[in-house]
């Protein structure tokens, strides 16, 4: 029998019921959701501390955190990323899984080769991104899973608006053709 | 600043799981993620789907149980709707969602490693922000931590049988349509080949 830590692939409903019964260890061990974006913000708080200490007065970011019992720490959600990019690490390794790709065949369908306009728009995309998912609190993780599973209102919310403008987007860019090329 | 040594652990060992889940269910890749938003690949769709129907049995069990306690992210609308609309807008033009990034760092992804980079940007210039951005999140009211089961007064099993139910009926339309795909693509083929 094949060993199934060296495939390549597992079932999509396998791999959701893993990280559904991983979502009941992290709130049964560790009273936390599953989340990724509040760690970025939580880097982000702490080197602008260290670099102008100052701000911790002149921002009021820092003074609500702390009422909120949730000051910027380097705390569990912290070391999950550390955890996530491992646990890729591991996986891809053991299947040989490896894709050391800068620019994807569709971005090169539409948009050309050119790997400083991939790295660049990567780069302002990835900073859209995580500055929705902290005006909205969560992210696919914390909202599109942890919330949803916990039936908050804000997540199924958040849930079907990212969705539609995520759709909205590819249909934009890569029009229908688009599909041919995934 | 830090936790403790042991719920650092923890949160480690449960990052590994969790990247690991990531990438053997194919999601730390631009491919299946934008796919998904093309509606051709539902990967992103049915791993997320069976997570949320799983988590929630368990979630509302261990509560029940007195073993577990919600955490839910308020309803803000401003933040929320302008949030969800630049996160799918940039999650699509990436090609991959937080965490996926991080797991698709993981496989050795370059395009991914820059959009780490960009994010932690996106984090420094949100936080800088957060004074000035305080009226948008908070313009369009605050509903509190609020669930669906509480704003119906209904059992959340209920809402978890609902979902459920829509999840068998997901996925078999899903089957249902990648047989029509598998179909169409057949006769496209054979009318290829006639010509």
């Amino acid at each position: 029998m094949t060993n199934p830590l060296t495939l390549k692939s597992w079932p999509p409903y396998a791999v959701g019921v893993g990280i559904g019964v991983l979502s009941w260890f992290a709130f049964a061990t560790a009273d936390h959701p599953l989340g990724i974006s509040t760690a970025f913000e939580n880097t982000a708080a702490l080197t602008e501390k260290a670099i102008v200490p100052e701000v911790e007065q002149s921002n009021g970011y820092f003074a609500a955190k702390a009422a909120e019992g949730k000051p910027p720490k380097i705390g569990w959600e912290w070391m999950l990323v550390v955890g996530v990019f491992l646990g890729a690490f591991l996986s891809s390794r053991l299947s040989g899984d490896r894709s050391p790709e800068t620019v994807p065949a569709l971005w090169r369908w539409r948009f050309g080769g050119s790997p400083a306009k991939r790295l660049a728009v990567a780069f302002l995309a990835g900073a859209v991104m995580i500055f929705g998912a902290r005006l909205a609190q969560g992210c696919t993780s914390g909202h599109g899973i942890s919330g949803s599973l916990q039936l908050a209102a804000s997540s199924w919310v958040f849930s079907a608006v990212f969705f539609a403008v995520a759709t909205t987007t590819a249909f934009a860019l890569y029009g229908k053709e688009g599909a041919e090329h995934v | 600043m830090f936790d403790s040594p042991e719920k650092l652990l923890l949160g480690l060992a449960t990052g590994i799981l969790f990247g690991f889940l990531l990438q053997k269910g194919r999601v730390a890749k631009f491919s299946v993620i934008v796919g998904q938003f093309l509606l051709k690949d539902w990967t992103v769709v049915k791993i997320m789907g069976t997570a949320v129907v799983v988590g929630a049995i368990g979630i509302f069990a261990l509560v029940a149980a007195g073993q577990a306690s919600l955490h839910v992210k308020p309803l803000l609308l401003g933040g929320v709707l302008l949030g969800g609309a630049l996160f799918g807008a940039g999650m699509t033009v990436l090609g991959y969602c937080p965490g996926t990034t991080v797991a698709a760092c993981g496989e050795g992804r370059r395009d991914a490693m820059v959009g780490v980079l960009g994010m932690f940007a996106g984090a420094l210039a949100f936080v800088a922000a957060w004074p000035a951005l305080q009226p948008v999140i908070k313009g369009l009211g605050d509903e509190g931590k609020v669930t669906l089961p509480d704003l119906t007064n209904t059992s959340p099993w209920l809402w978890i049988a609902g979902m459920a139910g829509a999840g068998i009926i997901g996925v078999l339309l899903l089957r249902g349509v990648g047989r029509f795909g598998k179909q169409s693509t057949t006769a496209k083929i054979r009318v290829g080949s006639s010509a």
